[in-house]
């Protein structure tokens, strides 16, 4: 029998074009590209059947190796071969604890460290891209197609100037980037919407290099953030160099050579996952002087020389809870994330300070892509039966600017649910002042040399007045992938200044441009076909957007807005079958303007439904 | 787009009284963010993802204002032209005062001794203390509407809740 399809109000009508969406988990050790097929989250294997992509980037003699290919390589060509970019990601070279951990040649540039490496020097951002175009490559040959949309994860607790590095490789990768996940989180909706859970959950997410743990309550298609809390440069990396020092101290080695290092590195590795099934591993190795390493590792020894790292896992759990103002006791189920917490003594820290054995259902490398995956199919606009639900997240660290005296003044609290505005308002320290420095930090300390330096902006040309007599209203816009847009404005002359805060740390947008063309370099008209491509894509995204609003909600356009709206349309479609992306990026801009009012309108009738509680559950066919 | 001269209650749907019905509230704001949250938006026009943007985050900002007892307060006095959020003037009780010092000056030997449980139980008396207040702010504001004289009251709501924040802080700073 032949059903009509009725679709809610305001959703995307009912016939339209099925889109590739994927959720790419971009982890320290391993990343992963998932989709929905068939209403299943699934990852996305290479031809041989492996589902993870080592995260290693080799820059060879003949080009560019991503994954196993590099990992083949690492030993024999460390210093071209990255691993762990991850941690590298929004830093500057004063960041990194212990900078000879890694084997790279760094260059200290300003803001984000760089590598030289043979085929020049890289940002971790370039690195990052050229793993997420193999993924993009996998996803676009699995899927038969250009992809529509992607959800990329990084770990809650990534702070601004690491989120941004993040969206910034995403972009130069060609990926049209929907939303950044937090980790935990999509871990969460990939668990939650499998078993149906109800009230509050921990996801404790140890990875190769970060930890997060978020407190999370799911109730009736809701997955509220309550906290988060964790350690940027804490995982399954940090345990391997644990192993790594014990077995230069237990077989009595002199200084290493890079190679050997990594060599050793690696075996430290095997070890450790050995450990989460044996007793103990046998680690024997032979370095490039002949020099043979031959010594056993059992899990007590293993568990005594990480039990500081796990014990300082505890310390953003308690954090967590407190914030959460929850008790381990009101614990429902602790989620286990990333494949650092197969280690036995991990999961019995975790069981003990709950009270529970933790979840495990899962597998625990994939759990985060999927999440991933599930998000971006729902953002793309796909129907899914039981898609329904609504993702609430937070911020994981304060934000704020710096005052008189080195001092934080905090605008937006650590965990408030995204996207959150917030403006404060500050006056001049001298008569006359005619500029203000305006410096943002994010983090929790009070002295702002121990927060995180996000950027810095002026304000210039407000009036004289006496100190104290001028009112500078700040304003903080934090978005739903927790990035921070900051403007300033001197309220009694309206002398307005704005910045996205990329400076301090992020790429400047002429870097993303030299980035991009450097991908070009010796194809002008490469560029101008991407250009080409990008706005088609966008022109599409909006005409159908348009499209879809005047079908649900066609009766809030009267005539001459609706001939307006129509007549903008036709101007887009006419300039997207040209070539000139300029032309149709200005049809595009028009088509947003002849239907910003529309959009108020809608957004007007929605609240007005909620307000009214008859929101109607989608009727699924 | 959100009228923004609606002021937090209205947005909700809810009366503006002190006592809120937090099961009225989570239903309101999650029925409200399922409407006007960005990720409905995804791939809207850039002026319905900008409208989401500022819609979803001012819902969330009544929300935390209601949420809150301390900040519901204020702001329920505000409407009511009762400045309650400034930190001037109005001295409060000498013995309230006292009382407040000697558990800080408690908490400060706490935290050099290390001593978690002894935090706790002072964070957990000052919560009893701020309880009481809110209820008898509920009486005060619900059934007498007596705003002005509410004022101090509020002051004093307000200062038990950053003392309980610097406590707990205090007992973070333990872990």
């Amino acid at each position: 029998m032949a059903l009509l399809q009725i679709s809610e109000p305001g959703e995307a009508p009912a016939p339209h074009a099925w889109k590739r969406a994927v959720g790419i988990d971009l982890g320290t050790t391993n990343s992963l590209v998932a989709t929905v097929r068939h209403g299943l989250a699934v990852v996305l294997p290479d031809p041989e059947g492996r589902p993870l992509v080592p995260s290693i980037v080799r820059y060879g003699e003949g080009g560019v190796d991503v994954g196993y290919l590099a990992m083949a390589k690492q030993a024999a060509d460390p210093q071209n071969t990255i691993v762990s970019v991850k941690r590298l990601m929004g830093r500057g070279l004063g960041d990194l604890d212990d900078d000879r951990r890694f084997p790279y040649r760094f260059v200290d540039t300003p803001g984000m460290v760089r590598i030289a490496t043979r085929s020049g020097v890289k940002s971790p951002v370039e690195i990052s891209a050229d793993l997420l175009k193999s993924l993009r490559g996998r996803a676009e040959a699995s899927l038969g197609g250009a992809i529509d949309g992607a959800v990329v994860t990084v770990p809650a607790y990534f702070d601004d100037a690491q989120r941004q590095a993040t969206k910034d490789a995403a972009k130069l990768a060609g990926l049209p980037i929907l939303r950044l996940l937090n980790e935990p989180t999509a871990a969460a909706i990939a668990y939650g919407l499998d078993n149906a859970a109800e009230g509050v959950y921990a996801v404790y997410d140890l990875g190769g290099g970060t930890f997060d743990i978020s407190i999370l309550r799911l109730s009736k298609g809701v997955f509220e953030v309550l906290a988060t809390n964790g350690d940027s440069a804490l995982g399954g990396d940090d345990f391997d160099h644990r192993v790594f020092c014990w077995i230069i101290e237990a077989a009595k080695l002199p200084p290493l050579s890079p190679a050997d290092a990594r060599l050793l590195l690696v075996k430290s590795r095997v070890a450790k996952e050995n450990l989460s099934d044996h007793d103990d591993a046998a680690i024997l190795a032979t370095l490039s002087d002949g020099t043979k390493v031959d010594v056993l590792l059992t899990r007590p020894i293993f568990t005594e020389i990480t039990k500081n790292l796990v014990s300082k896992t505890m310390r953003p759990v308690k954090r967590a809870l407190r914030d959460a103002k929850m008790s381990p006791g009101d614990i429902k189920g602790v989620v286990l994330v990333g494949g650092a917490t197969r280690m036995p003594q991990v999961r019995r820290a975790v069981a003990e300070h709950f009270g529970q054995p933790p979840l495990t259902n899962l597998n625990p490398d994939e759990v985060v892509a999927l999440g991933a995956a599930i998000q971006a199919n729902k953002l793309v606009g796909n129907r899914e039966r039981n898609d329904d639900w609504l993702l609430l997240d937070v911020i994981p660290l304060s934000l704020g600017i710096e005052t008189m005296g080195g001092l934080t003044e905090k605008i937006i609290a650590r965990n408030s649910t995204i996207p959150v505005a917030r403006a404060q308002e500050f006056t001049t320290f001298k008569d006359g002042q005619t500029a203000m420095a305006i410096h943002v930090v994010q983090g929790e300390r009070e002295r702002v040399a121990d927060c995180r330096s996000l950027g810095r902006f002026e304000l210039h040309g407000i009036p004289p007045m006496v100190a104290g007599a001028a009112r500078i209203r700040v304003t903080f816009e934090v978005d739903a992938d927790g990035l921070l847009e900051v403007g300033a404005r001197e309220q009694t002359t309206g002398v307005a200044a704005a910045i996205t805060v990329k400076p301090s740390y992020g790429l400047s947008d002429g870097e993303i441009a030299r980035m991009l063309s450097d991908s070009f370099a010796h194809a002008a008209d490469d560029m101008q076909a991407r250009a080409l491509a990008e706005a088609q894509v966008e022109a599409d995204r909006i005409v159908e957007a348009t499209r879809a609003a005047l079908a649900a909600d066609g009766d809030l356009v009267d005539g001459p807005e609706r001939a307006a709206i129509g007549a903008a349309l036709a101007h887009v479609s006419q300039a997207r079958a040209g070539s000139d992306h300029l032309a149709l990026r200005a049809a595009v801009e028009a088509l947003n303007r002849a239907t910003a009012d529309f959009a108020g309108r809608r957004m007007d009738r929605g609240v007005a439904r909620a307000l009214a509680g008859k929101r109607i559950d989608a009727l699924s066919d | 787009m959100i009228d923004f001269s609606r002021n937090h209650f209205e947005l909700f749907g809810l009366p503006a009284r002190y006592r809120v019905d937090p099961d009225a509230l989570d239903a309101a704001y999650r029925s409200l963010q399922s409407e006007v949250h960005p990720d409905r938006f995804a791939r809207g026009s850039d002026a319905e993802r900008r409208l989401a943007l500022q819609a979803s985050a001012r819902v969330n900002e009544a929300y935390r204002m209601l949420k809150d007892p301390v900040q519901r307060a204020q702001y329920l006095l505000g409407l009511n032209g009762v400045d309650a959020a400034g930190e001037t003037d109005t001295q409060l009780p000498i013995e309230f005062l006292e009382r407040q010092l000697e558990r800080r000056e408690a908490a400060g030997e706490a935290l050099a001794a290390g001593d978690e449980r002894t935090l706790s139980s002072l964070r957990e008396a000052v919560r009893g203390e701020a309880r009481q207040i809110e209820d008898h702010l509920a009486q005060a504001l619900d059934n007498g509407a007596d705003y002005a004289a509410a004022r101090p009251r509020v002051r004093e709501l307000t200062f038990l809740s950053k003392l309980a924040a610097d406590i707990g802080a205090m007992s973070s700073s333990l872990d």
